[in-house]
């Protein structure tokens, strides 16, 4: 919609001002976590000194982030935790969203159907019992919990986004490949899931981001400190009893926020694609 | 195996007297024949299915359903941590129904869905309205605005905490520098307040979900129209509510659908603001059950709160795959 605007007092007053408030309100917890992670502690904890900005800057929060903590540890399960389980979420998102995309079949319905409620089902409705299921597994404080438990909302999100994906694929390309004797499968993997590589990436890249940010199944299954993600342990482990260390804490925060920012920032495209074709029914 | 299966042949066609064309014909077919079994069966679509489906539909059994069964068996029994529980019926329900703090759980939980939801849509629809513009840097702004919604809640809602802090608050810092207030308020020291606290870190995050698909919708809406009702004389409110809004509201119901799921099953933002404080005034339903659950170790009392979800949840998934079926 293009909205037409007066004079530049006019156009000012209806869209730079609001546009200006929109993206400092947006971005100003990120300057917030900057800030407060380079100043050192008896600025930040001086309710006299300008909280904006720091004539002292430093590292040694970082420094006590790397020497002090696990983080680098949980940075590295987190992102371990966050490439399995996203690449057994693809395998299997890709696989079912082709079968109900493509395949006749009776079942194509209810199992869509299915599917879909699974894609809403959130996690705090189950994680009392899946806690139990883990434990049975023999899986509990390990990564394998998240690895197994994270595909369950992350599938049916690859599912329905690639199904989606597939019926825009013209159906006629693969029939082709058949017509020359490929079979069913090897026109499936060889023909089909190349055009389909968009639809992969923009679904691999959301649910990286998905896991990488979990934050309830990693605080109920996980309870050692070597074992913990960068959300939980940045926010079990940086604060002893009321005790809150706002400068690792934010740097942390920032650490922790970083590799994500740049997947998306790499993939701005892709991502907004993954999130809009995940909503439309 | 294959082998030994063409051996016989060549040693046929290896006969004197044999002509040497029924070899290659021979082992054509045997090479076409021997994938058959497998492929044979794959080539018909409900076999194939049913293995392309196989792996999605064995994790989302041993991870949803049986855990959703199990979950209701837990709702229904006494079990605590480390003991095994027995059936008591609906008593769980009877002590949270006679709870002080889940009902304020109950009530919270709605008050901030439907707060945080009206919020973000209007809000997330003025900023998609803005950005639908020409401007500067307009590729670096729209995809900085989603940065709320992508980095992890729990560090985010980390920076709010401090900015929220009771001696330290930025906020704070700035009121009373500007004179506007002369004591500093406790922003997360009273129930009420701290209830506004939670909606608007809610808003933050949530609002750029709301301006990114609802972007999109806007820009599927055909210029030529708005055009056409300017032509007619409509002005720029009755173009947005006559002509922009009702194009754009499959997405905007949708959008609306997803984020009311996702606000009224909330663990993460409240348990890290306020862990359900001051004095238990902030609990969801999500916060409560970990409360009782794993603090308390009384998971089958614990299930009972989390089943609460599941009605609002099953309503809101009805409504919107009848609304699929129907624009279908």
């Amino acid at each position: 919609m293009a909205v037409r605007y007066g004079g530049p007092i006019k156009r000012a007053a209806t869209f730079y001002v609001p546009l200006a408030l929109m993206v400092g309100v947006t971005l100003f917890p990120f300057y917030w976590m900057v800030i407060t992670s380079i100043r050192p502690d008896p600025e930040l904890y001086n309710v006299r000194s300008n909280p904006f900005f720091t004539l002292h800057p430093t590292l040694k929060h970082f420094e006590y982030l790397f020497d002090l903590t696990l983080f680098p540890r949980w940075a590295l399960n987190t992102l371990f935790i966050a490439t399995v389980s996203t690449a057994i979420s693809l395998f299997c998102g890709l696989l079912a969203g082709y079968a109900l995309a493509r395949l006749q079949f009776r079942l194509a319905p209810p199992l869509g159907t299915m599917i879909f409620i699974t894609y809403l089902v959130p996690p705090t409705l189950l994680f009392i019992p899946l806690g139990d299921v883990v434990k049975t597994f023999g899986i509990g404080d390990t990564p394998w919990a998240l690895i197994l438990t994270y595909p369950t909302f992350l599938i049916p999100f690859c599912t329905w986004l690639l199904m989606g994906y597939f019926k825009t694929i013209p159906r006629e390309i693969e029939e082709c490949a058949r017509i020359d004797g490929a079979s069913r499968i090897r026109a499936m993997v060889s023909i089909t899931f190349p055009l389909a590589v968009p639809g992969i990436l923009s679904a691999g890249i959301f649910a990286f981001t998905l896991s990488w940010n979990e934050f309830l199944y990693a605080l109920v299954f996980l309870s050692s400190p070597q074992q913990k993600t960068i959300p939980i342990g940045v926010f079990t482990e940086l604060v002893r009893g009321d005790v809150f260390y706002w400068g690792p804490l934010m740097a942390g925060a920032l650490l922790g926020s970083i590799p994500v920012a740049l997947v998306y920032s790499f993939f701005v495209e892709h991502y907004v694609t993954a999130l809009t074709g995940a909503v439309k029914g | 195996m294959a082998d030994q299966r063409i051996e016989p042949l060549l040693a046929e066609s290896a006969r004197p007297g044999a002509t040497a064309i029924p070899m290659p014909i021979a082992v054509a077919t045997q090479k076409a024949r021997r994938p058959n079994r497998w492929s044979g069966l794959l080539e018909r679509e409900p076999v194939l299915a049913a293995v392309l489906l196989a792996p999605t539909l064995v994790i989302l059994t041993l991870f949803i359903a049986y855990p959703f069964v199990l979950g209701i068996w837990l709702a229904v029994s006494d079990k605590v941590v480390g003991r095994p529980g027995s059936f008591v019926g609906l008593h769980n329900f009877q002590v949270n129904l006679n709870d002080q703090i889940f009902l304020r759980a109950f009530q919270n939980t709605f008050v901030y869905t439907f707060i945080a939801t009206i919020l973000k849509l209007a809000l997330g629809m003025l900023a998609a309205l803005l950005l639908n513009n020409h401007f500067k840097f307009k590729r670096v702004i729209r995809a900085s605005m989603l940065l709320p919604w992508i980095v992890p809640t729990v560090l985010s809602t980390l920076a709010w905490q401090w900015m929220f802090d009771a001696t330290f608050s930025v906020f704070n810092w700035v009121l009373m520098n500007t004179g506007i207030i002369s004591r500093r308020i406790l922003w997360l020291g009273d129930g009420t307040l701290a209830m506004g606290c939670l909606i608007a870190v809610n808003v933050w995050r949530g609002m750029p979900f709301f301006a990114i698909t609802l972007l999109a919708g806007l820009q599927t809406v055909n210029p030529d129209l708005h055009e056409a009702a300017e032509i007619d004389g409509a002005n720029a409110w009755q173009r947005f509510w006559r002509v922009t809004l009702p194009l754009i509201k499959p997405i905007m119901l949708v959008v609306v659908l997803f984020s009311m799921i996702a606000t009224f099953a909330d663990f993460q933002l409240i348990y890290v603001l306020t862990r359900g404080g001051p004095y238990s005034s902030t609990h969801v339903f999500g916060t409560y059950a970990y409360e009782i659950a794993m603090r308390a170790a009384k998971l089958g009392q614990g299930a009972s709160i989390s089943l609460f979800l599941f009605p609002f949840l099953l309503m809101v998934i009805v409504f919107q795959l009848w609304y699929i079926r129907r624009s279908d």
